[in-house]
């Protein structure tokens, strides 16, 4: 499939060769093609890492905002204008460590975005740091000893905070995570999708044969709706289970649970202010 | 004492600890005194505590407006044991003291009138101790000829949430109030010589207070995404624009901290919000990034900073002015800002509702730099001008060759809004090109400074001039900032002297270029601070090469008196004589 309206021609891609960011930003510019989005109605919003610089490789609007705040920015524009679709990109560095407690709170408000975590489980812009994903024991030129903190089961804290739309993908494959990408950006909510993808610098032991080894689809059987199910799969040890694991239906996206737009949908931008209103309550102060 | 000014001009104490009401009686009591006729001050100091400790709110009744603090009481009500140790530097021989026996003689080394009323007895009778701060506002407004019926309605209109039997407990309060104090005003034992005219077109004025003026001049400004974390002394702003965020249509979030707050923000304002963060000092200090993110993407944004003694955690409900330097330098690298630093009620409104234009205009951050002083303090005023007031939006529909950033003569680039038009809107944390991609060219990097420069130039050219009171003939020139506008005026008309002037600064960044020749004239400038190290003064000094020859300057984190600012000024020209 052809996807022009996303292509930015006359531009060096700084990734490395051989880089999962590749097939990522195939993944994603077929995605939104096929779910005919236009990008004039798309907002792509990163923070910082390889995976930040995503939005200046393709044809976007786009928020490159700064380390670990990119999910505060990405509500920010949603809840301004609803009618824009709204993804937030970055790595697990960004979202994780250094953007731990936004990673948080946005589950908490539910924004209706995607968020795609390109989770290489080392840091790369840095290079070749532990990552809050690196495994134990995983040894790099900071941690000598190898890594000794236990690391973040990102799937696992969104589940338990309740997340509207919690899945795992893994970008070797490129047909069924744009399955999952789609039904993320279709979702009503915050939509989580821990993306593995690996790092072909800096991360010798988790490449693509490695992810290939240990990882398998949730099968037909899970129930999606069922969060202690969904906890469990996310609590595997043993492998990375992919798929969507965990969707909860009920809760409403922040933009709604505001209010502000039941009686006019206008965004923020186009909006006046009402002077008989101002001047009514100016009037409460004699 | 000067017995004229007691007359005309008359201050009145309520202090006691937290929880015992004191607020509602300030408010009902300011309320009633300005739909009486009345000129009225307000301005209240506590500890940061919820229960407990002592806090104390300072009234001035006058004839004439009167908008600054002093020490002199002249009217005193303690509601526990340790209100006048707490107030024992303000207590002169001619304050009256009403109060409760073992409440008026814990210090009986100082002299003053002391009168017993037994409030708490009175309030029991009527159903608990809750109601002697209301027995004591309906003593005080017999002893100042306030119109009962005026205190009847608001009071009525206070309580009526909590149901009738708590409204008809209040009104017998006041009712207690009234028939206490009248055999003593009867009898001579209370005489306050009180002798102010009633002002009926008072009774129509408005009066808010600094934390009003600034939610409303946020809500005039259009503001319609404010975000904020609870942080003394700003919390209030937030407050208030969450109580009418659905009535004007605006988001209002308590976001899960600083950081969070200002990127939501600068999100919003990049969407084509209105924006706008509120917060303090220490708040602020986690924000300095996402300031520089809006230096670099040019985003607009509203920041308003309360300030509070630091550093660190400080005194949180107490006032200073010691973030000017934090908010003058905060954020990595070069680029333009604004500082308003309010005096009045009306520029608290007005410049924060002036700082959503400007931002919207230029694409720099706006800040409006006040302090609890000013955010704590009201006082009645005759209009707000907001009829006239511009909502300027300067934003264009994009075409298929919009760059957000595209390079122009002044520095401003058209500004467009994603999903508004045809273009595409970048924005961009790295070093970027007019199409807001990421860039190391060094030619590219070299012109994006430029274009900050210019819109740095631009800013100072359109500057707010500072405001000069007095004789153009002076020797001596006082410059201050903020929120002691006021207190210097006052002391400036007490001291009563040609040759003295005041050069006062709501835009304190960048300053305006008639600053150096208003200097360059004064044999002798003083700074009128409350930091230790006269921040504002530095910053004239750097701008305009002339140094201050004194600095008055407090930094206790209780705002400066009127009579201190005289005393101070009174030692300058004093040493002057002696040199």
């Amino acid at each position: 499939m052809t996807n022009k309206e996303f292509d930015l021609e006359g531009i060096e891609i700084h990734w490395c060769p051989g880089c999962g960011n590749y097939n990522a930003l195939k993944i994603m510019k077929e995605s939104l093609t096929e779910l005919k989005i236009k990008v004039k109605d798309l907002v792509i919003v990163s923070g910082i890492g390889q995976a930040g610089k995503f939005p200046h490789f393709m044809r976007a609007q786009s928020y490159n905002g700064l380390h670990g705040r990119y999910l505060s920015a990405a509500l920010g524009i949603k809840a301004s204008n609803p009618e824009l679709t709204v993804i937030a990109v970055s790595g697990d560095g960004c979202t994780y460590s250094e953007g731990g407690n936004h990673f948080i709170h946005t589950i908490r408000y539910n924004p209706n975005i995607v968020n795609i975590v390109h989770n290489n489980q080392v840091y790369g812009l840095t290079k070749g740091q532990a990552s809050p994903t690196s495994s134990l024991g995983f040894k790099t030129k900071v941690q000598v000893l190898g890594v000794i903190n236990e690391p973040f089961n990102a799937v696992a804290v969104a589940i338990s905070l309740n997340a509207s739309f919690v899945a795992r993908a893994f970008v070797g494959d490129i047909d069924k995570t744009k399955e999952i990408l789609k039904k993320a950006i279709n979702h009503k909510g915050y939509a989580l999708i821990d993306l593995l993808c690996p790092c072909v610098t800096f991360n010798r032991v988790n490449t693509f044969q490695w992810y290939k080894e240990n990882s398998y689809y949730v099968d037909n059987f899970h129930n999606v709706y069922d969060q202690a199910e969904a906890m469990k799969l996310a609590l595997d040890s043993q492998k990375f289970p992919l798929g969507i694991l965990y969707i909860n239906p009920n809760r409403r996206p922040y933009e709604e649970n505001i209010r502000i737009y039941e009686q006019d949908q206008r965004p923020l931008y186009q909006r006046d202010l009402d002077r008989n209103k101002f001047n009514q309550l100016l009037e409460s102060f004699r | 004492m000067n017995e004229r000014e007691t007359k005309k001009d008359f201050s009145i104490v309520l202090c006691g600890a937290a929880g015992q009401g004191i607020q509602t009686v300030e408010e009902l009591l300011t309320k009633t005194l300005k739909r009486s006729g009345y000129h009225v001050f307000a301005t209240r100091e506590y500890m940061s505590r919820v229960r407990g400790g002592v806090n104390s709110t300072t009234i001035r009744v006058s004839s004439k407006p009167v908008r600054a603090f002093i020490d002199r009481i002249d009217l005193l009500i303690p509601l526990n044991l340790q209100a006048l140790p707490h107030l024992m530097e303000r207590i002169s021989s001619h304050t009256i003291i009403i109060g409760e026996k073992k409440y008026i003689e814990t210090i009986p080394e100082v002299e003053a009138k002391r009168i017993e009323v037994p409030f708490l007895d009175l309030s029991n009778q009527l159903g608990g101790k809750i109601y002697a701060n209301i027995i004591a506002l309906g003593a005080i407004l017999r002893l100042l000829n306030a119109e009962k019926r005026v205190l009847d309605s608001l009071v009525t209109q206070n309580f009526k949430k909590k149901g009738q039997e708590i409204v008809d407990n209040n009104i017998n309060a006041v009712n207690k109030g009234y028939e206490i104090i009248e055999p003593l005003i009867q009898s001579n034992t209370i005489e306050i010589n009180f002798n102010i005219n009633k002002d009926p077109s008072i009774e129509n004025d408005f009066i808010l207070d600094g934390t009003q003026a600034i939610a409303l001049g946020a809500i005039a400004g259009g503001c319609n995404f404010a975000c904020f974390y609870p942080m003394a002394p700003s919390t209030g702003i937030g407050t208030f624009l969450a109580q009418h965020a659905l009535e004007f249509g605006m988001i209002v979030d308590q976001s899960e901290d600083e950081i969070s707050v200002i990127n939501k923000t600068l999100g919003a304002s990049y969407a084509g919000a209105r924006a706008f963060v509120s917060t303090a000092g220490g708040g602020f200090s986690l924000m300095s990034e996402g300031v520089s993110l809006a230096g670099m993407m040019e985003l607009p944004i509203v920041i308003v900073v309360g300030q509070r003694p630091g550093p660190s955690t400080g005194m949180p409900t107490r006032t200073c002015q010691e973030d000017l330097r934090l908010v003058l330098h905060s954020g990595a690298g070069f680029f333009p800002r604004v500082i308003f630093s309010p005096g009045t009620i009306e520029d608290a409104f007005a410049l924060t509702q002036k700082a959503f234009n400007i931002t919207q205009q230029y694409h720099v951050p706006v800040f409006i730099l006040t302090d609890q002083y000013l955010v704590d303090s009201y006082y009645n005023i005759k209009k707000l001008n907001h009829e006239n007031m511009s909502i300027e939006k300067h934003i264009i529909k994009t075409d298929e060759t919009y760059e957000r950033y595209r390079f122009t003569e002044n520095g401003i680039s058209p500004r467009g809004i994603p999903g508004f038009g045809e273009g595409l809107v970048d924005a961009d944390s790295h070093t970027h090109d007019e199409y807001g991609n990421i860039t190391e060219d060094p030619v590219i990097r070299k012109k994006t400074v430029q274009k900050r420069f210019k819109k740095l130039g631009l800013l100072r050219k359109s500057a707010i001039p500072p405001k000069f009171i007095g004789n153009p003939d002076f020797k001596y020139l006082i410059v201050s900032w903020g929120s002691n506008y006021y207190l210097v005026r006052e002391a400036l008309e007490k001291l009563n002297r040609d040759d003295m002037a005041f050069l006062f600064f709501k835009q304190v960044y960048p300053i305006h270029k008639d600053t150096f020749n208003y200097l360059i004239k004064a044999e002798i400038k003083i700074a009128i601070e409350q930091n230790p190290t006269g921040d504002f003064a530095k910053l004239l000094e750097n701008e305009t090469h002339i140094n201050m020859n004194h600095r008055i300057l407090k930094h206790s984190g209780y705002v400066f008196s009127v009579e201190e600012i005289l005393e101070g000024l009174k030692n300058i020209i004093e040493g002057d004589k002696n040199d």
